[in-house]
């Protein structure tokens, strides 16, 4: 039996590898921590990160010369500049440690062999003398829009063997978790979050827990798009949802969406860029490497938002392979040898057996791009603290941090739940170490009968109307047709259009089944209203910028727009408003000046202001938006200039 | 996709354990359903094909529909297995479907196998006894990487509990470590990282539930769906106990 009201130093929601790490920071700091997750943590969707852990150890040959300032400098030209400068560079110099503290909790990294080692770079197969004095160090492989190897890897079970690791730390010092529940509801007073409330999936019972510090770690809404996504079912994004009902929180970025190049076709499970990584082609239906035509540097190894729009281009052209399903193209993993792909990618053929009775050793394998990560989310200073909120904190993918702007790079997700655990965990501990818990039970109790109102009115509507999976259907369809790889402004005011039928349809949706407990179709209803909210600011968001800036493309604006457009979307929806508010605020203090890539278009608008002029504005105008203050000074880990002196 | 002679889809016939413990009017029951079979149908389609057009309060659990979270054990014609990665066209006319045994029952087909593992985990103490505190400035320490290979190889056990599910010691011995718990141990044993000696590991692993507890029937490396080689880890753990208590003791 659930007591209707528990209280904690730290609430954590969600169980992957943001939210137990960053409940370990807390816990190991002294603070009493509760975690709720929609499953068992293990489950969560961390598990299901394949490829690599993005840390410049420097361990191998390909990897010389390797160090956190190149990272920094990768992870800000993947953003396509959309990156807080000093975020990424946070993140760059804490990825190594957090990586080697996962070796030291049990996680078993691949290592480095010693002497001599076959690889296939660029289409050819290499060998190279790995040193000696390296033997044993962690291994890296290659992945896309990387200067040098650098994904850390266990086979292609990286996030499962991270998770296994945090999780059984979680375990050893007794941190309180409670799986299958789910919140539902912030409480909060207007500008200080006191907890949240929660709906238990076992019984279908809704209860509060009131905390000093509240973390949203719910990863991404990849189900906005329906079926059109390597994400889980359990992403359906209500972190972002419960920080967007606040009518205060804004969500950053909500239009930077990632297609993954490389998901199973037609079920769209992924396989991992380490496939890629490692030497495997791009061919389209003529068994032709398009990717070394349209980029001859980093050929199948541009990032994700450049691979995904050349395969989009490259289907359009009619050069796709057409099934029932729609067309797709294929990944060619035959020549790295069944010894290969039985260990390092060994995952990779489990999945292409189980799911397309395929084996990668002699078959080709179907893949198109869908989507995959959200780079945007809760939006949040350095230190993690939500915009607006004091002590509602994010972190990993449910958060803009914003160190991905807008494309992320391949293992850098995975780096960042650690490091961003690392880091706003330490903060969180500070805040709670600081405050006591001078919460009104009253507003739990008022946020909890809301919650218990809103599940009663969806059992008490009767009648006909439409189904929710109906909805959700409908929904992902739009999204994936005109919120997808390639976008136009018809297009995305049509989606806008659709959603907001959708949202009114939402409304006189009925339920077929009421019966008691945790009712799978009532607790899918009370989602739903959320999700197409995401849907709608996503897309608007996306009609919005009318520039091309990473994995946002309009077809109808194609350039990079550094004039107009060098700023992080925000976005709030003010209570009782029928229409979202927009507002931007600059991506940050800009250290490495907007430029080329080094992939992808070369050709876009210019700033008008110089560096100087942009930057002394920043803060300013970020605390306009709702930045709160941060424990160091903004701007102070930046350290302008000193990566010249660093590469 | 499996034909009948005619060359048209199937039409398949899912009977279904239902139970809901929060309504007081369910009892337990099976319940049919039926669907035309297509191509590549999962588990994971089908169940949420019926629960989607025909009966929406079916509960089961699946989250990431690839076979590595572990989320959807359950009895399909009597054998533990994962729903998400079992095809239809591999699967008789008439799919008879139950929850996993030895774990709690939540609704139909979802069981509580978080609690479960928790437990097992907090009683064999399943993580690394670090040797020494974290140094956050000092380079990993090092491990070859045959070593690295041979501890990631039980580190790939999700959890599913289709093992437990499947021994026939775990579902008349609720104390029983169970083939994944005793997989695990094997996993933190054979790693240097870890500080605990086979007179530390004697306790939990040659105990009354440990692994001279099992009968050695191996339904658990039958039904694995990760392929684990369970009957080489049995084999491990009764070598290094029985060398740590009789062989070290000869002088």
């Amino acid at each position: 039996m659930t007591s209707a009201l528990v209280s904690t130093d730290v609430l954590v929601i969600g169980g992957g590898l943001a939210g137990e790490r960053c409940a370990i920071e807390a816990a190991v700091a002294g603070h009493d921590v509760l975690i709720l997750s929609l499953v068992p943590p293990r489950r969560s969707h961390s598990c299901a990160a394949q490829g690599g852990m993005q840390a410049a150890l420097g361990n191998c040959v390909k990897a010389e010369g390797d160090n956190p300032t190149m990272h920094f400098l990768d992870t800000v030209r993947g953003s396509d500049w959309g990156a807080d400068q000093e975020v990424a560079r946070i993140f760059a110099e804490e990825a190594p440690v957090a990586v080697r503290e996962l070796a030291h909790l049990g996680v078993p990294w691949t290592r480095v062999r010693g002497g001599k080692n076959s690889y296939v770079i660029k289409g050819k197969r290499v060998e190279i003398d790995e040193r000696l004095e390296n033997d044993g160090l962690i291994m890296h492989r290659d992945f896309g829009g990387t200067a040098k190897w650098r994904a850390c890897y266990a086979a292609a079970a990286t996030g499962h063997a991270a998770l296994y690791a945090i999780d059984s730390e979680v375990v050893r010092l007794g941190i309180n978790v409670r799986d299958r529940t789910e919140v539902v509801q912030l409480i909060h007073d207007g500008s200080r979050c006191w907890g949240a409330v929660v709906r238990c999936l076992r019984t279908g019972k809704h209860f509060s827990v009131v905390a000093k510090a509240t973390v949203i770690a719910t990863g991404g809404y990849g189900r906005i798009y329906g079926q059109y996504t390597t994400n889980a079912t359990i992403n359906e994004g209500m972190g972002a949802v419960i920080a967007l009902n606040t009518g205060l929180v804004p969500l950053g970025n909500m239009e930077a969406v990632q297609f993954h190049p490389t998901a199973l076709a037609p079920s769209n499970i992924l396989v991992t860029e380490g496939c890629r990584g490692d030497g495997a082609y791009l061919l389209d239906k003529d068994l032709h490497r398009f990717m070394v035509d349209a980029e001859p540097e980093k050929q199948e190894l541009a990032s994700r938002d450049v691979v995904s729009r050349h395969m989009k281009q490259r289907m359009r052209d009619g050069k796709g392979v057409d099934t029932p399903y729609g067309p797709h193209l294929w990944l060619d993993l035959r020549h790295l040898g069944e010894a290969h792909l039985t260990t390092k990618l060994r995952e990779v053929s489990e999945i292409c057996r189980d799911f397309a009775g395929l084996n990668p050793a002699h078959d080709l394998i179907p893949v198109q791009p869908t989507q995959h990560y959200s780079m945007g989310g809760v939006r949040v200073n350095k230190d993690g603290q939500a915009y607006n909120m004091a002590g509602l904190f994010a972190a990993g993918e449910a958060a803009c941090w914003d160190m991905h702007g807008f494309n992320r790079l391949g293992g850098n997700s995975l780096a960042e739940t650690v490091v961003a655990g690392r880091i706003v965990g330490r903060r969180v501990a500070e805040f709670v170490a600081d405050t006591s818990l001078d919460v009104q039970t009253s507003l739990a109790f008022a946020a909890k009968d809301s919650a218990e109102r809103r599940a009663a009115e969806w059992l008490d509507r009767s009648g006909t109307g439409p189904s929710v999976y109906a909805i959700r259907d409908a929904m992902g369809e739009t999204m994936m047709s005109k919120v997808g790889i390639f976008r136009t402004g018809e297009e995305l005011e049509e989606a806008v259009a659709e959603i907001t039928f959708l949202l009114a349809d939402c409304d006189k949706a009925v339920l077929r089944s009421k019966v008691p407990g945790m009712n799978p179709e009532l607790s899918f209803a009370l989602r739903l209203k959320g999700m197409l909210r995401l849907a709608l600011v996503t897309a608007k968001g996306a009609l919005l910028r009318t520039e091309s800036r990473g994995a946002h493309y309009r077809s109808d604006y194609p350039l990079r727009n550094d004039a107009d457009w060098l700023s992080r979307t925000l976005v709030r929806w003010p209570l009782d408003a029928s229409e979202p508010e927009f507002s931007y605020e600059p991506v940050g203090e800009i250290d490495l000046p907007p430029g080329h890539r080094g992939y992808g278009s070369d050709e876009r608008i210019e700033m008008r202001e110089s560096l100087d002029q942009y930057n002394d504005g920043v803060y300013e105008r970020q605390g306009k938006n709702g930045r709160l203050p941060t424990r160091e000074a903004p701007g102070a880990r930046l350290r302008r200039g000193e990566w010249k002196e660093q590469i | 996709m499996t034909t009948n002679g005619s060359g048209a889809a199937r039409r398949l016939r899912f009977e279904i354990f239902r139970y809901n413990p929060e309504d007081s009017d369910s009892e337990p029951h099976m319940q049919s359903y039926e669907l035309d079979e297509a191509p590549y149908m999962s588990l994971y389609i089908a169940l949420n094909q019926i629960r989607e057009t025909q009966d929406p309060s079916l509960q089961f659990d699946f989250a990431c529909r690839s076979a590595i979270c572990g989320s959807c054990g359950m009895l399909v014609n009597g054998r533990p297995a994962l729903g998400c990665r079992t095809l239809t066209s591999d699967l008789p006319d008439v799919v008879r479907l139950h929850p996993l045994p030895v774990f709690k029952l939540i609704g139909d087909l979802s069981v509580d196998t978080g609690t479960w593992f928790r437990e097992m985990v907090e009683k064999s103490e399943a993580w690394i006894h670090a040797k020494e505190d974290f140094d956050p400035q000092a380079e990993e320490v090092r491990m070859d990487d045959n070593l690295a290979q041979a501890i990631y190889e039980g580190e790939r056990c999700i959890e599913c509990g289709c093992c437990v599910a499947s021994c026939g010691v775990a579902n008349v011995n609720a104390n029983f470590t169970g083939p994944a718990g005793l997989n695990r141990i094997a996993r933190f044993m054979m790693d240097p990282r870890d500080s605990r000696t086979d007179e530390d590991w004697f306790d939990v692993v040659a105990s009354d539930h440990g692994v001279f507890a099992c009968l050695g029937m191996m339904a658990c490396e039958d039904v694995c769906p990760k392929e684990l080689p369970l009957l080489e880890v049995h084999a491990y753990l009764r070598r290094r106990m029985l060398a740590a208590r009789f062989m070290d003791k000869k002088d």
